[in-house]
């Protein structure tokens, strides 16, 4: 056969142009704004750990998927006997971990028997409460017996706090992770990156991305510049929403807004003096302008709320109307509790911008009703000693980011320092009910009574505000659990 | 020479002794304790207790002190409360960062600010020492991380030679890593050059009304004759005192450049450990710190003498 040599020329031009086509991007770099402390999700609360491991290094019995369902992931199925008292789980075959072990029912019940410990240092330790004992049937199947019915369970399972460890490798899991998932960790670079690869031997479905970095970029002008400049190819929590007008102008990105399981709250201190009157803190919800806050400290993103609920959840019922904006309402109900015009509170706002930027606009508003407020800007390990701890505190802002925890309201000594009977029995009996159309009217009940006693200043639902380079596919809208699920993630060409 | 050099080595055993215990009572006594932080909201009491005793936080505070210092003797700097490695392995992956920085800024700083300096001095009252003395007056003026921002702006965002922060590691090769170094060292130099300019300008202005400087004169030197030869190394001594000075203060102090370029350098170590209260990496790297001031002053020292004879007869 005789080529000759201009044909030749367009042959290998043709060549090299598909070959361009055909490849897309197989590396991701994603900013972060905090560095996770260590890689352990067992161990430690921050969410900047499940925002690197989840999903990708480390994988549970059960998952969350991006729109919060449930779904199986190293079980591939359940049965539920003994009257809703034992789950039977069938674990996927073939799955081994990072370092070539297998995995088995052992290490199931190695996890579960470490997160529940006297030693654990699990910081959802509450999560597996419920649990007795979990038997190992053969390596493929395991049984988790309850104390009583638990219809929580497959969601607690999917939570980072209870993925599944060896027993050889869990010790280092804090610095050198070895999961079953889709990536396995390779670098990490204090104080500026982590880099995970794609597993080749990963049990699922094989993942597009080959590469995946994880920066770490504190700074707001900084988050703004490292998109600007390309360094970083998404930011999915993007911390400076003052500039998010401007990224949606340009044309290379795209700015998604989605939900969070954060629900942000102005706490009251239920048992200080000032509070522990209903009226006054229904004064104080009267006196909020919730709308204000959202658009004067989140720049207009976030849903205002009316109970601890987020709106998303199929359970959701609309209470804001519990609190409406109406500063005459709030003027009355001071008065009528006597303590009108002689208020003085103290609000300790801790370091995120939600609160201090909306703790200086709720102070504002309820000076207007003639609520005076004393800020004090606090660290978030002062926070916790001397709000959460030691309950020194009249008013605080914080954003409560676990999913689906409105249980919180039933534990007596937790810092806002509600106790309602009738409450914490609603809340008894919605664990033990597996009746889906039961829980669904439980769940209202509750946001209900929490709404009508005024527990605290129900202010927003935080938004996942995510900036992302145009071509990336797959990547959460929302936020259903902290993570960074990069398991759908690909770039298009 | 010798007893000055025991006599400096007393001293700095002394300081490093307070220092340690400054710094240990002083985090003992902000309130907050690693082990709740790292547990967050939703932990149990018992899930607290049962992490800060496996952290060694349970025993009391003398065992703890005996123990941090007791383990720096050895070059044990003890282990992160929230990272899990050992605060020395932390310590270096930082300074491999900020030591380069500080000495890439001084470096740049120095080369800066001498010829400016001389070109100042030997020119007082011309144009030229006007136009210097208006540039350093605005170096010293402008604060550093609005330049640093700017800086990033043009030549990372606008025309995309730099990244706007970071830093790849050497292993990507000493050119990439120096790279990556270039912008925070430009912004930190511009006002310690600017400082430095202007402080080896009036020394050399004080050093040139001096008798000998009259009499090199008078002996048939011209003024630049003069002051190379006689009145340069009599000028340095405030300036060596600057460096020294600027040297500490870059190492640690660059916290604000660092978080602008996102910089893992060992100013935001210190920044993200005290939030997370992870006290044995505050207190080590503190000491660190204090250490490397005492052993550059003590460099200084020795430069002075160098510079200055009569100071030599002093030891």
């Amino acid at each position: 056969m005789i080529i000759d040599k201009r044909s030749f020329t367009a042959l290998l031009l043709a060549a090299a142009f598909s070959g361009s086509a055909l490849a897309a991007k197989t590396d991701i770099t994603l900013g972060m704004a905090l560095e996770p402390p260590n890689l352990d999700p067992t161990g430690g609360a921050a969410a900047a750990i499940d925002e690197v491991v989840y999903a990708n290094i480390f994988e549970g019995l059960t998952r969350f998927k991006a729109d919060g369902s449930v779904h199986p992931a190293l079980a591939s199925e359940w049965s539920i006997e003994n009257e809703g008292k034992r789950y039977v789980f069938t674990l996927q075959s073939g799955v081994k971990f990072h370092d070539g072990a297998d995995f088995t029912a052992d290490d199931v019940k190695f996890s579960i028997e470490r997160a529940k410990a006297d030693d654990s240092t699990n910081a959802q330790k509450g999560l597996f409460e419920n649990i007795t004992s979990v038997e190992v049937i053969d390596d493929a199947t395991v049984a988790i017996d309850l104390e009583t019915p638990d219809g929580n369970l497959l969601f607690n399972l999917a939570w980072g706090d209870a993925i599944i460890l060896d027993s050889e490798s869990a010790d280092n899991a804090a610095t050198a992770p070895i999961g079953t998932g889709p990536f396995t960790f390779s670098n990490w670079v204090q104080g500026d990156r982590i880099e995970i690869e794609k597993n080749p031997d990963y049990w699922g479905e094989a993942v597009a991305l080959e590469k995946a970095t994880f920066k770490f970029i504190s700074d707001p002008t900084a988050a703004f510049a490292s998109l600007m400049a390309g360094d970083v190819d998404a930011f999915p929590n993007y911390p400076a929403p003052e500039n998010l007008v401007q990224l949606e102008a340009d044309p290379r990105f795209k700015v998604v807004v989605g939900t969070t399981e954060g629900e942000t709250i102005l706490s009251m201190n239920n048992k200080s003096e000032a509070l522990a009157d209903v009226r006054v803190r229904q004064a104080i919800a009267h006196a909020i302008d919730r709308q204000a806050i959202v658009d004067g400290a989140m720049f207009g993103y976030g849903t205002p709320i009316g109970s601890h609920f987020a709106p998303h959840h199929p359970s959701y019922i609309d209470l804001t109307g519990n609190s409406t904006f109406d500063q005459d309402k709030a003027r009355a109900l001071l008065k009528e509790a006597g303590v009108e015009g002689d208020i003085s509170l103290s609000l300790k706002l801790p370091p995120p911008a939600y609160a201090r930027r909306g703790g200086e606009i709720i102070a504002a508003q309820l000076r207007e009703v003639g609520i005076e407020t004393t800020i004090e800007n606090v660290e978030w390990a002062q926070w916790l000693e001397q709000v959460f701890k030691g309950k020194d505190f009249d008013l605080t802002i914080v954003s409560h980011t676990e999913p689906l925890d409105i249980g919180i309201y039933a534990r007596d000594d937790y810092y806002f320092q509600y106790n309602n009977p009738n409450f914490n029995e609603l809340m008894a009996a919605f664990s033990k009910e597996i009746d889906i159309e039961q829980r669904d009217i439980m769940l209202k009940q509750a946001q209900t009574i929490i709404s009508e006693d005024y527990v605290n200043g129900f202010l927003f639902q935080l938004a996942k505000t995510g900036v992302a380079n145009t071509k990336i596919n797959g990547l959460w809208e929302n936020q259903p659990t902290q993570a960074n699920d990069l398991t759908g993630v690909s770039w298009s060409d | 020479m010798l007893l000055y050099l025991l006599k400096r080595l007393f001293s700095l055993i002394v300081t490093l002794f307070v220092a340690s215990l400054v710094v240990f009572v002083v985090l003992e006594v902000v309130p907050g304790d690693p082990a709740s932080y790292m547990l967050g909201i939703n932990a149990s009491a018992d899930t607290v207790a049962a992490l800060k005793s496996e952290l060694g936080l349970d025993q009391s505070r003398f065992a703890r002190y005996i123990q941090w210092v007791g383990g720096m003797f050895q070059g044990d700097f003890g282990t992160s409360y929230t990272y899990r490695t050992p605060v020395a392995e932390m310590v270096r992956e930082r300074l491999n960062v900020s030591l380069p920085l500080t000495l890439f800024a001084l470096t740049l700083a120095i080369v800066l600010a001498f010829p400016a300096g001389l070109l100042a001095a030997s020119r007082r009252g011309g144009a030229a020492d006007s136009v210097v003395m208006a540039i350093t007056q605005l170096g010293v003026a402008i604060p550093n991380f609005w330049f640093a921002m700017w800086l990033v702006l043009l030549f990372a965002i606008k025309w995309q030679w730099f990244s706007a922060g970071g830093f790849p590691g050497w292993g990507e090769g000493f050119f990439v890593g120096m790279k990556a170094l270039v912008l925070p060292a430009v912004a930190l130099a511009l006002p310690q050059a600017s400082i430095l300019t202007r402080v080896l300008r009036s020394s050399l202005l004080d050093v040139l009304n001096e008798d000998y400087v009259r009499t090199a004169r008078a002996k048939g030197l011209t003024r630049r004759q003069a002051l190379w030869r006689h009145a340069l190394r009599n000028a340095m001594i405030p300036v060596l005192t600057i460096i020294g000075l600027q040297f500490s203060f870059l190492l640690a102090g660059a916290i604000i450049i660092e978080n602008v370029f996102f910089l893992p350098g060992l100013g935001r170590l210190i920044f993200q450990s005290i939030a997370q209260r992870d006290l044995i990496v505050v207190e080590s790297v503190i000491m660190l710190l204090v250490f490397a001031v005492v052993v550059v002053t003590f460099l200084v020292d020795i430069a002075y003498a160098w510079v200055d004879p009569r100071m030599r007869r002093g030891f």
